[in-house]
C-alpha cells in the first residue's frame, strides 16, 4: 500500500481525473472531498462488505426452505 | 436454450431474456449472466438464476409489495452503466436471505438489484440511505406467530 501524508486542504490525484482532498480533521474523523467523473462509483467500504456478505448468505438458501417461505407468504396474504 | 437451475430443475429459456451483469455481483464477480424466473404463479418471488452456474440462484422479490415506502435513488454512475433512458424501463428487485424459521427471512434493501429491461443489463447497487440495511424482516407481522 502506498502511504502519503497530507495536511488539511491538501489533495492527492489518482490518475488525471480523480482528486481526493482532506477537508477537515476533527479528532479521529477525517472529512474527505472527492472529485471524480460521474461514471466512477464511490462507496463506503463497510457497506460494500455488508452487501458482499449478505449475497453470500442469500445464495445458500435450500429449495425446501424456499417452499416453506412461499407457504408462509400465502397464509399471510390470506389473513389480509 | 435449456439451463439447469437451482430451484426449478431444467428450464427452457429465451436467450433474449438473459440479463448481463457486467461487473458480476459482489461475492460472485465472475457471474455475469443471469435470468429472472418466476418461482411459481401465486407468489411474488422470483429466482435470479445464474446462466453459467446452476447452483447459484438468488431469491428476489419486487420490494414495493412488502415495503411500500421503499425508495431507490439511482446515481449518475448507475444510469450511465445501465444506459438507462426511461424510468419505465427500470425494474428493481431485492435479494432475500431465506432463514429458518422462515419468518426470519430478510430482504437486503441496502443493495437492490437494478435492471434496465430495455437492454437487459443489471447491476446490484448500494444505497447510502441510513434507513436501509442488508437485513430487513420481510414479513414482520408473521414473527412470533409461526416457526
Amino acid at each position: 500500500m502506498l502511504v502519503l501524508s497530507r495536511k488539511k486542504d491538501q489533495s492527492i490525484m489518482i490518475g488525471d481525473d480523480i482528486e481526493i482532498t482532506v477537508l477537515a480533521i476533527e479528532g479521529d474523523q477525517i472529512k474527505l472531498g472527492i472529485n471524480a467523473p460521474r461514471s466512477v462509483e464511490i462507496q463506503r467500504k463497510e457497506i460494500f462488505l455488508a452487501i458482499k456478505e449478505e449475497n453470500a448468505s442469500a445464495a445458500s438458501t435450500s429449495v425446501d426452505l424456499l417452499k416453506q417461505l412461499t407457504g408462509t407468504f400465502l397464509s399471510q396474504e390470506d389473513k389480509k | 436454450m435449456k439451463i439447469n437451475t437451482k430451484y426449478l430443475g431444467e428450464v427452457e429459456i429465451n436467450e433474449e431474456k438473459i440479463i448481463e451483469f457486467e461487473n458480476g455481483i459482489p461475492s460472485f464477480l465472475e457471474e455475469k449472466k443471469f435470468i429472472l424466473l418466476p418461482f411459481d404463479e401465486s407468489t411474488p418471488f422470483y429466482i435470479l438464476q445464474s446462466i453459467t452456474t446452476s447452483e447459484l440462484g438468488f431469491v428476489v422479490v419486487s420490494p414495493f409489495h412488502f415495503f411500500p415506502d421503499y425508495q431507490v435513488k439511482l446515481s449518475d454512475a448507475t444510469i450511465e452503466a445501465l444506459t438507462i433512458e426511461n424510468e419505465e424501463d427500470v425494474a428493481v428487485f431485492v435479494i432475500l436471505t431465506v432463514q429458518e424459521p422462515f419468518t426470519n427471512t430478510t430482504a437486503n434493501l441496502q443493495g437492490p438489484v437494478v435492471i434496465n429491461s430495455k437492454v437487459q443489463k443489471g447491476k446490484q447497487i448500494s444505497l447510502n440511505d441510513p434507513n436501509y440495511q442488508t437485513k430487513h424482516l420481510l414479513m414482520p407481522q408473521a414473527v412470533g406467530k409461526e416457526g
